[in-house]
């Protein structure tokens, strides 16, 4: 039975001390600090490459980086724990004082104190009429406690309300993220111009399903790019506008329309939006074999490496016997110079140039080792040729012939569901309504009380300035010598 | 006007800022330097005379003003000469960060008796300015695309203003620190005599810090609805959001300890700086050394 009480009080005292204040600020400090590694390592989920490349530069230290969760700090047990301490703590602090606070509102103000001189802004004045003190103080908004020979007034309750409000709408946003990442999903697919993406599993590259999203719940839209336009600024090469036009139907099947997405204008179809991340150029060739049979004719998508759009792949033609390879690069505005050979000088097609070496040998598509599209693994092949071509220029390899045909821009189009960010947005809206409300309101009281003479006090919350003249405003206003 | 005049324009008046605020800052060093006057033979009683550089301190005001404007100008200017809002990279978050910096301590040069910060203030912006137009200038430019947004303007002249309060406040939480130190052990020193009592230092930082966190919560928002429309995700760790949150945790973590647990006075002065230099190493370090999306500086 001891035992029992005693387990008890201690967890009620351990309660107490989640919810107090230093707890609280002590919580904050740490959830500050904890985020730090987070910026100072690379992260998986933002950086895997580097993460790979950390491991290969620091191989004694990065496992040990790893069993602490230092590359993946924001979904560590110890981040959570802290976090998750903390929302417990501020549940625990807000709930109850929520609910004073409602009670509150329809209290009267605390009973006058018995010794208002050991309160601040303490003044006698000459007897002054409670009834003038009253009707002034009502005019001014106060809450108001008569009693037979004093005053208690209060003003500002909006201060707590705005307070607890904004505590409240931290949980909100909480929980808006983790309905986020339960129930949401995130998805790449690479389509040529002219291409169409249909959303179903199989569509995409690469995708990822929150805890309880499924396949299943994947909303029935389909995506045709039918033109893209990058405008470049010649003086510098950057960038100054995509834009990306699609015909688009939702559900699959029904009428199409035409829509444009641009990098800060996504497509919308309920929680879920189509974003334009990346583009970049497939090339397109005809490889025939040795009889003129056509065995390859298409674009192949390019992954670009500068700013200038210079793109490497690989081109494979598995049907010829023996195998057919071409690793490439494509230069939309083909130059030379000593150092870096071939490469472009302008992200835009003016002088398209395709480079290729080419590989005769065993591809490796069938060994079952998942490969890069951008890449070929040569260790099995012999190189039979090397050549630039200029468009529709052929190129004949011995076992066969290539012809550069032209090229198609393709886009990456970024697929994300997230059910939980309309929560998260109202959650921040009211956190800043919240916020403002609590930290312009002044709260603060008033007493007044009947002796010989007239006693006024004050006291304001958190020694907000103000409440002097506020005071002295008072008592000009009901003193009968104005 | 061309877009390569107004660009061209902007350049000068930048630099005719900086040298106006130079003079601001001899100025203000002429007012707290020559108030000192010898102790009187026979006593270690050492007597100031205010009255005898009050004129220089004026002045001192007056050149900072007068710097603002120049820089107010150069900055819409640079904006102009883009066509755009002039935070596009590093250069124009440095030259609009310092006008924003200076306007905070104008805003409350009017309100309190302050004119001391002329000093650190007027050095800080010097050095800023300098920085950026040896260090980060890059020619006026139109944006990339991702930078295309309305929430741009929003989201970073927000964060802007921010930092200006919140580096002010800093200013003001390291006056403390150091007066408080002095008045520790030999008094407050000569030159700090004219300065506000070591309260009126506290609750001043204090205010600042209160009246720009809703501002700077908005920012960090106006930045995640941004974030939204261009990377399909309103927060993703990226080191320069995982600053601003430790920035925004931080500065919660001050307010927290200043209203329910009751700090004042160097804890609170501590705690503001530690929250305020969150602040200035993202804006610093990321900016130049960092990776991610946030890295449009061109450094
Ligand atoms: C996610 C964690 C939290 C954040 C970001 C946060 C933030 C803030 C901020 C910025 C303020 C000052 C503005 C205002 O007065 O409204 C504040 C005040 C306050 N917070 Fe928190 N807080 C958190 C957790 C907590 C917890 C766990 C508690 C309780 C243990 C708590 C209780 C309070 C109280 C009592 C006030 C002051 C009310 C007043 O007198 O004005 N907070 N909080």
């Amino acid at each position: 039975m001891s035992t029992y009480l005693d387990s008890r009080s201690f967890l009620r005292w351990g309660w107490r001390q989640l919810t107090s204040m230093r707890t609280a600020l002590i919580l904050l400090l740490l959830l500050g600090v904890a985020a730090i590694p987070g910026s100072l390592f690379p992260q998986r989920t933002q950086n895997p490459m580097q993460v790979r490349q950390y491991f290969i530069d620091n191989p004694e230290l990065a496992p040990w980086l790893d069993r602490l969760k230092l590359f993946e700090v924001f979904s560590s047990p110890w981040f959570s724990a802290i976090y998750l301490l903390l929302f417990i703590s501020l549940i625990g602090c807000v709930l109850p004082r929520s609910i004073d606070h409602a009670k509150n509102i329809f209290a009267k103000p605390p009973l006058t104190p018995k010794y208002l001189d050991r309160m601040e802004h303490f003044t006698e004045i000459k007897k002054v009429d409670l009834d003038l003190v009253e009707a002034y103080l009502r005019k001014k908004h106060y809450r108001i406690r008569r009693d037979s020979n004093s005053i208690s007034a209060e003003k500002g309750y909006l201060r707590e309300s705005g307070n607890l409000l904004f505590h409240l709408s931290l949980v909100l946003i909480l929980i808006a993220v983790g309905v986020g990442s339960l129930f949401g999903m995130r998805g790449d697919s690479i389509i040529n111009v002219g291409e169409r993406f249909v959303n179903t599993p199989t569509s995409y590259d690469s995708v990822g399903f929150g805890k309880y999203q499924s396949e299943s719940t994947l909303k029935p839209f389909s995506i045709t790019a039918t033109k893209f336009v990058a405008t470049y600024d010649p003086a510098t090469n950057a960038p100054i506008d995509y834009e990306l036009t699609v015909k688009v139907a939702y559900p699959f099947g029904g009428t199409e329309r035409s829509e444009v997405i641009k990098v800060n204008q996504p497509l919308s179809f309920g929680s879920t939006n189509v974003y334009l991340q990346a583009n970049g150029y497939s090339p397109t060739v005809i490889v025939r074999d040795k009889s003129g049979k056509v065995v390859f004719d298409g674009p192949t998508t390019f992954l670009p490496q500068d700013g200038n759009l210079t793109s490497i792949g690989s081109i494979k033609v598995p049907d010829m016997s023996p195998q057919i390879g071409f690793v490439s690069s494509f230069l939309p505005t083909a130059d030379r110079d000593e150092i870096r050979g071939g490469f472009s000088s302008y992200p835009e097609v003016l002088d398209p140039r395709l480079l290729f070496a080419v590989w005769k040998g065993d591809l490796g598509l069938n060994t079952g080792v998942p490969q890069s599209v951008y890449r070929i693994d040569t260790s099995e092949m012999e190189r039979i040729g090397l050549k630039a071509l200029v468009l529709n220029e052929t190129y004949d390899f011995g076992e066969g012939s290539i012809t550069f045909t032209g090229w198609k821009s393709w886009v990456n189009l970024q697929i994300v569901d997230d059910p939980g960010k309309g929560f998260a947005l109202l959650g921040a809206i009211l956190a800043i309504l919240g916020l403002l409300i609590s930290l312009f309101t002044r709260q603060r009281r008033v007493w007044i009380k009947q002796g010989r003479k007239t006693q006024v006090a004050g006291l304001a919350k958190n020694g907000i300035p103000g409440l002097e003249e506020e005071i002295a405003a008072l008592i000009k206003g009901v003193s009968n010598d104005k | 006007m061309t877009s390569r005049t107004a660009a061209l324009l902007s350049n000068d008046l930048v630099y005719a800022s900086m040298a106006i605020f130079a003079l601001a800052f001899l100025a203000h060093a002429i007012e707290v330097a020559w108030s000192v006057k010898a102790p009187v033979k026979g006593s270690n009683k050492t007597k100031l005379d205010f009255n005898r550089t009050a004129r220089a301190g004026r002045i001192g005001s007056a050149m900072m003003i007068l710097a603002f404007l120049l820089l107010f100008v150069g900055v819409v200017l640079r904006g102009i000469s883009a066509d755009r809002v002039p935070w596009g990279n590093m250069y124009e978050f440095s030259i609009t960060g310092a006008l924003a910096f200076t306007a905070a301590y104008l805003f409350v040069l009017k309100k309190y008796e302050l004119r001391w910060l002329g000093l650190p203030v007027s050095i800080s912006v010097l050095l800023t300015l300098g920085t950026a137009v040896t260090i980060l200038y890059v020619p006026s430019a139109p944006l990339v695309p991702a930078l295309k947004s309305i929430w741009l303007t929003i989201h970073v002249s927000t964060a802007i203003i921010s930092g200006g309060v919140f580096l002010l406040a800093n200013c003001i939480a390291a006056a403390y620190l150091i007066i408080e130190k002095y008045e520790k052990s030999t008094g407050r020193p000569r030159w700090a005599i004219k300065l506000p009592t070591l309260e009126v230092l506290d609750t001043l930082s204090y205010r600042l810090v209160a009246l720009v966190f809703p501002l700077w919560t908005f920012s960090v928002i106006a930045g995640a609805i941004w974030a939204e429309a261009a990377w399909g995700r309103y927060w993703g760790w990226d080191p320069k959001e995982t600053w601003a949150f430790i920035t925004w945790v931080a500065y919660a973590a001050y307010l927290h300890a200043r209203v329910t647990v009751g700090w004042r006075g160097r804890k609170a002065a501590w705690l503001c700086l530690f929250a305020g230099s969150t602040f200035l190493f993202n804006y610093v370090y990321i900016n130049i050394w960092g990776t991610g999306k946030h890295t449009y500086s061109g450094l």
